[in-house]
């Protein structure tokens, strides 16, 4: 059970990456649709190096610099042309995904040592709590880190309310003299640094290797568990991990349920949608407002200009 | 836009593409030169190329003439894959269990893939019009749905007797196949349907009332409601067109191409019809050329494979750049045109 728990924990930490890094952009009111392109270029541009420079260090920080780069791309067409955010956002996901493709090529299939199994010693031994949380790696290590970082950030600091304002009220923090714009910028390339982590993650640790499409959907996924997540790291990450719990009851349930096995990892777009609907739609609002516990739950709204551009006079 | 300023930008990203294409080529030591001319002879340089060129133009040509429709009306459809595959699976369905004359079960099989798709468009649109779901979302999470859909009765109900593999279902019974050119796998009864779309697609929004109150809807929805429009119904009708039109181009890939219900059935001409779509902004008769230019880079691009060694992948990068430097050039263009505006103090046009 304690195995089964710590690889949840192991699978997920790509996506909480993913997630937290997407919900920080949107937060500022971009949304970067390219995700799942951008955590494949990412995670191809993190193994090609770590694979032909031998340090995994350096391949973390080239794939943050991809997804840096593609952030950079859409908040470049969106916020100074102007251009559709969905578009670009959905162009910028075909080509990166092709590009790695492309790129990728001479990197199917080489051998790679991952990131180092690092248990903390003392903390490791405490019973179940030490298995699966505390006998993992650095990097999901940090993506523990990450999620309690990413709310004291943004709910508890004053950077933090800033970014709250540039995708709730534009005008009004424009008003304030905060540089709306810039902090969108900032934001969104925070964010695909963070997706490019994410990218990494996988080539460099959970899904060892490089192979055609490695990372297939896992971007949409993340797109929808943000959604799910209401905008907010804890819930969010909680979609991470209830997502990572999927894949591996799907692993397990492979030999005796082949079907139910081949089904199950499309289930968070279901329950995002029916999240979604909770959330909007009156008659289950009423449903919902009966249990305080689940409304209290499902409560979200995404940030208010988010997706719209701001243009200052 | 003009025409001497839409032209400007079309060549802008033309070339622009093609350079980068050839930086890449030449970043992994290929000739591009040798590429691209393998990327002509590969898509039109033989009878055989050139038909396997148009049966990848006729899905793609049905998918972004259906967003066309939905995108004038301000709707991001951005899950048209699951449209194409709940078409396939309805097409599938009738080829398997109908039994009739060919003529019968073209016209059967084509009804049911465009239903199949429309109502796979109709649950994203009900989500977004009475339960705002944003289109996206719902039609990217139906997209997944309809992949599961398909990947379960490949491998559940609809397997192959004694093995389950996702390799396919049985192939259809031979009279529910789309008739082809004799010697080649041209189906010329799909071109037929896609150069039909393209011309209704193209009346109902240029010659139509409900064109222009879809275009209103797509501009302002507030206002249009305010002008007595019912842009709830507008905006499922939109839906209701692309989704049908994605359901014929499923059906089209299973009965004039696989021949059987396959998990990748849709062959990424949703995704594909997102680009074209962009790229033509919104005027259906520009689809037929750019598709066809679309197609010849997809078909094409597996020559590179063969010849080159190079991954095919290279015609999807192609694809992403021209489409992302079109949009650029034109984002450029329109800021360029604002400065000019805001210098002489004028209100910029709205080029949007």
């Amino acid at each position: 059970m304690e195995a089964v728990f710590a690889s949840i924990v192991a699978a997920s930490a790509p996506l909480v990456f993913a997630v937290v890094g997407e919900t920080i952009t949107e937060k500022a009111g971009v949304v970067n649709l390219s995700l799942d392109g951008s955590i494949m270029l990412s995670a191809m541009a993190g193994f090609a190096v770590a694979f032909t420079t031998g340090s995994t260090t350096l391949g973390f920080a080239a794939a943050a610099v991809v997804g840096i780069l593609v952030a950079l791309v859409i908040a470049y067409a969106s916020i100074t042309l102007t251009l559709n955010q969905v578009a670009v956002g959905f162009v910028m996901f075909a080509l990166t995904r092709d590009l790695s493709t492309f790129l990728g090529n001479p990197y199917v299939h080489q051998p790679l040592a991952g990131v180092p199994h690092l248990p903390i010693p003392g903390l490791a031994s405490i019973p179940f709590i030490g298995p699966v949380f505390f006998q993992q790696d650095l990097m999901v290590y940090s993506s523990i880190v990450l999620i309690f970082v990413a709310y004291w950030f943004v709910f508890r600091t004053r950077p933090g309310l800033k970014l709250q304002a540039v995708g709730e009220r534009p005008e009004g923090a424009h008003s304030r003299g905060i540089p709306v714009n810039r902090l969108r910028y900032l934001y969104t390339a925070v964010g695909g640094a963070l997706v490019g982590v994410a990218g990494a993650a996988f080539s460099l640790d959970v899904k060892l290797g490089w192979s055609f499409q490695h990372t297939l959907n896992f971007g949409w996924i993340a797109l929808a568990i943000v959604i799910f997540g209401g905008w907010h790291p804890y819930r969010a990450a909680l979609g991470a991990y209830l997502f990572g719990a999927l894949q591996i009851v799907a692993i397990q349930l492979q030999p005796v349920f082949p079907t139910v096995s081949q089904i199950l990892p499309s289930l968070p777009f279901p329950i995002m949608i029916l999240t979604l609907l909770i959330v909007y739609t009156d008659w289950l609002k009423q449903l919902a407002n009966r249990f305080p516990a689940l409304r209290e739950f499902l409560a979200s709204e995404p940030p208010s200009a988010s997706g719209t551009r701001f243009e200052p006079e | 836009m003009n025409w001497s300023r839409r032209f400007g930008s079309a060549v802008f990203a033309i070339v622009a593409a093609l350079l980068v294409a050839a930086g890449l080529m030449l970043l992994v030591n290929a000739p591009p030169l040798e590429a691209f001319n393998l990327l002509a002879k590969g898509s039109v340089g033989s009878t055989r190329k050139l038909s396997d060129t148009l049966m990848a133009w006729i899905p793609l040509v049905l998918t972004s003439a259906g967003l066309v429709v939905t995108y004038t009306a301000g709707l991001w459809n951005i899950g048209v894959e699951g449209q194409v595959i709940a078409g396939a699976i309805a097409a599938s369905y009738v080829a398997r269990t109908v039994d009739g004359p060919v003529w019968v079960l073209i016209v059967l099989t084509m009804v049911a893939g465009a239903l199949g798709g429309m109502i796979w468009a109709l649950f994203a649109g009900a989500l977004k019009v009475y339960g705002r779901v944003n289109e996206i979302f719902g039609g990217l999470g139906l997209t997944f749905v309809g992949q599961a859909l398909a990947t379960y009765l490949i491998i559940g109900p609809w397997k192959r007797a004694g093995i389950a593999s996702t390799s396919g279902t049985n192939p259809f019974p031979e009279r529910a196949w789309l008739p082809t050119v004799a010697g080649s796998r041209l189906s010329l009864v799909g071109v037929g349907v896609a150069v039909l779309a393209v011309v209704a697609v193209y009346l109902l929004l240029r010659g139509t009332r409900y064109g222009l109150r879809i275009k209103a809807v797509g501009r302002n929805p507030k206002s249009a409601y305010l002008l007595g429009i019912p842009t709830n119904r507008y905006m499922l009708s939109a839906f209701a067109i692309g989704g049908g039109l994605a359901g014929l181009a499923g059906t089209v890939q299973v009965t004039g191409f696989f021949h059987k219900l396959v998990p990748a059935v849709s062959g990424g001409y949703g995704y594909l019809g997102i680009l074209v779509a962009l790229l033509v902004s919104l005027s259906a008769l520009w689809v037929p050329p750019v598709a066809f230019f679309f197609a010849m880079i997809s078909v094409g691009s597996t020559q590179l494979q063969l010849r080159l060694n190079l991954d095919s992948s290279l015609g999807g990068v192609l694809q992403g750049i021209l489409v992302l430097f079109a949009m650029l050039a034109q984002g450029l263009q329109v800021r360029r045109g604002k400065r000019i505006g805001s210098a002489a103090s004028t209100s910029p046009a709205g080029e949007h």
